[in-house]
């Protein structure tokens, strides 16, 4: 069973507390933008098989969203942080990058 | 190819069974081809077929990472019925079953086809609307399907629990032509047929990095060598997104697993499909005598194969408060399978940026049922390079264009 812990109330919750909300930091694109920027962001996913970064809301906790790093092809977990922010934080980088050296890091 | 009839039965059991041959051939790769599938499951080889018999297209390689039929194909509940909602879902999905119907002569196996029908019941006041609405929309698309009362659900399929406490049963949408076939002898049988044509199937051959030039399909560096083709299908499910990030560019699909498991076999209780999208679970009985079960997709990306227990803790709830006679029943094996969903459920079959490359992906929760007409309309897109009437609509520029086509009712839970 999937567990993550939530960076706001920091209780460790299986994924039936959860809600998964799809890939994160998605770049979001207003009324003047383009078609091709408006499908990219509405449609296209990276959808990884390997590190994937993604937004859960603690349904049944604390009601918040937030961000989670995990692995699509093992189902690891590398960590929770934050929905306040653009990037995962770098320390999550660096931890993802020790555990899996071929990760070429967030973009 | 020494044809299956009854008549080898029985010389074959006259000479102690010596006589049989290979299904298929397992050649090695050539260096080069005029098309390249990539993925043995049923939509590829169904596709490496109709292009050979329909265009006369047989320098054809399908390509497998894996065992031919061992994704997808393999691991689905072999559900096949044609009741969509929008004109384009109910033509080729109908066009599928049509071709179910047939395809025991067609490719000379038997891949048991047995059009029991398929049920989908009503219950509740929203879901009785919604499906008298489809049973409305298919007799325009000329799919047989009609709405039946309580009683006739009752007749149908008595071990269903008719006045449940929380969800009676209010009606059903019933389709007489539906049912399900052998999955597994599908896969087979397309590529039995295939590898008579001449078409090679290369398992155990991963596909590590497609080559491009100028904005076109070279060929396909693979764990058995490169492969040059002149078109190149991606017919890949699950891994669609890995493919395409490959050939350098991205779909709208993310990959989740959907679970499916079996009951210990009992004597025949039931000979229709039965489906329950309210509760989300459906079940049917396999000629082994298995209740084979399904339910829910996951909501998170994974590429696991496995997925969670609390799905299948929910669908199993779901049907015993259905069918409270399988409430003892023990379960014999639970599996999963990596699904691509799109975004309004439909599939997509579709010309690429990169010129030459096509995919066929996006068929989700729903795959078997759609595998020879899938096969027939793809087969149609990589030899014209253009789509045909049944791919048509589903084209990828359909996202940008907003022309969705949206099928998360007909889908249901799960389909």
């Amino acid at each position: 069973m999937l567990i993550l812990e939530c960076p706001y109330c920091g209780v460790k919750a299986d994924e039936t507390e959860l809600h998964p909300g799809g890939e994160a930091h998605l770049k979001r694109f207003g009324p003047e933008s383009s078609d091709e920027e408006f499908e990219a962001y509405l449609f296209e996913r990276k959808n990884r098989k390997g590190v994937h970064f993604e937004r859960w809301r603690h349904v049944y906790g604390c009601g918040k969203w937030f961000h989670a790093a995990r692995a699509t092809d093992t189902l690891e977990v590398f960590g929770t942080y934050s929905a306040q922010t653009n990037a995962p934080p770098d320390d999550l980088i660096k931890k993802i990058k020790q555990k899996r050296p071929d990760f070429g890091g967030y973009e | 190819m020494k044809r299956y009839s009854a008549f080898a039965v029985f010389r074959e059991g006259l000479r102690y069974q010596a006589g049989w041959e290979r299904a298929w051939r397992s050649p090695d790769p050539k260096p080069a081809y005029d098309v390249v599938i990539v993925g043995a499951g049923g939509h590829g080889l169904a596709t490496a077929y109709y292009l050979g018999r329909n265009f006369g297209i047989t320098n054809v390689a399908v390509l497998e990472k894996g065992w031919l039929g061992g994704g997808n194909t393999g691991r689905n509940t072999t559900i096949i019925r044609s009741n969509y909602l929008q004109d384009p879902s109910a033509a080729i999905y109908e066009k599928a079953r049509s071709l179910y119907e047939t395809m025991s002569q067609d490719l000379n196996m038997n891949v048991m086809f047995s059009p029991r029908g398929v049920m989908m019941l009503a219950q509740t006041e929203h879901e009785k609307r919604g499906y008298l609405r489809t049973a409305h929309a298919n007799a325009y698309q000329g799919v047989k399907t009609e709405f039946i009362t309580p009683d006739r659900v009752r007749k149908l399929c008595p071990i269903i629990n008719i006045d449940g406490p929380r969800y009676p049963v209010l009606g059903a949408l019933w389709q007489e032509r539906g049912g399900t076939a052998r999955h597994d002898a599908v896969a087979w049988a397309y590529a039995r047929a295939c590898s008579n044509m001449g078409i090679d199937i290369i398992q155990q051959c991963e596909v590590t990095a497609v080559r491009r030039e100028n904005g076109r399909v070279r060929g396909v560096e693979t764990s058995k060598g490169t492969i040059d083709c002149a078109k190149l299908a991606l017919i890949v499910a699950g891994h669609s997104g890995v493919l395409a990030e490959m050939a350098g560019f991205r779909l709208p699909i993310e990959s989740v697993a959907l679970q499916a498991l079996v009951s210990e076999p009992i004597k025949p209780c039931m000979d229709v499909v039965v489906m329950a999208n309210t509760v989300h679970g459906y079940m049917s009985q396999s000629d082994k005598g298995e209740m084979v079960i399904g339910g829910g997709a996951d909501g998170f990306n994974n590429y696991t194969q496995r997925g969670s227990f609390h799905h299948i803790e929910e669908t199993v709830r779901a049907l015993v408060e259905t069918f409270p006679m399988i409430s003892r029943l023990k379960m014999l094996r639970q599996w999963g399978g990596i699904v691509d969903m799109t975004g309004d459920r439909s599939p997509i079959l579709s010309k690429t940026p990169l010129t030459g490359c096509y995919v066929n992906c996006g068929w989700g929760t729903g795959g078997f049922k759609s595998i020879p007409g899938s096969g027939w309309a793809m087969a149609e897109l990589v030899a014209n390079d253009a789509p045909g009437p049944l791919a048509a609509a589903f084209g990828l520029e359909r996202f940008r264009e907003g022309r969705f086509i949206d099928e998360s009712v007909a889908a249901g839970v799960a389909h």
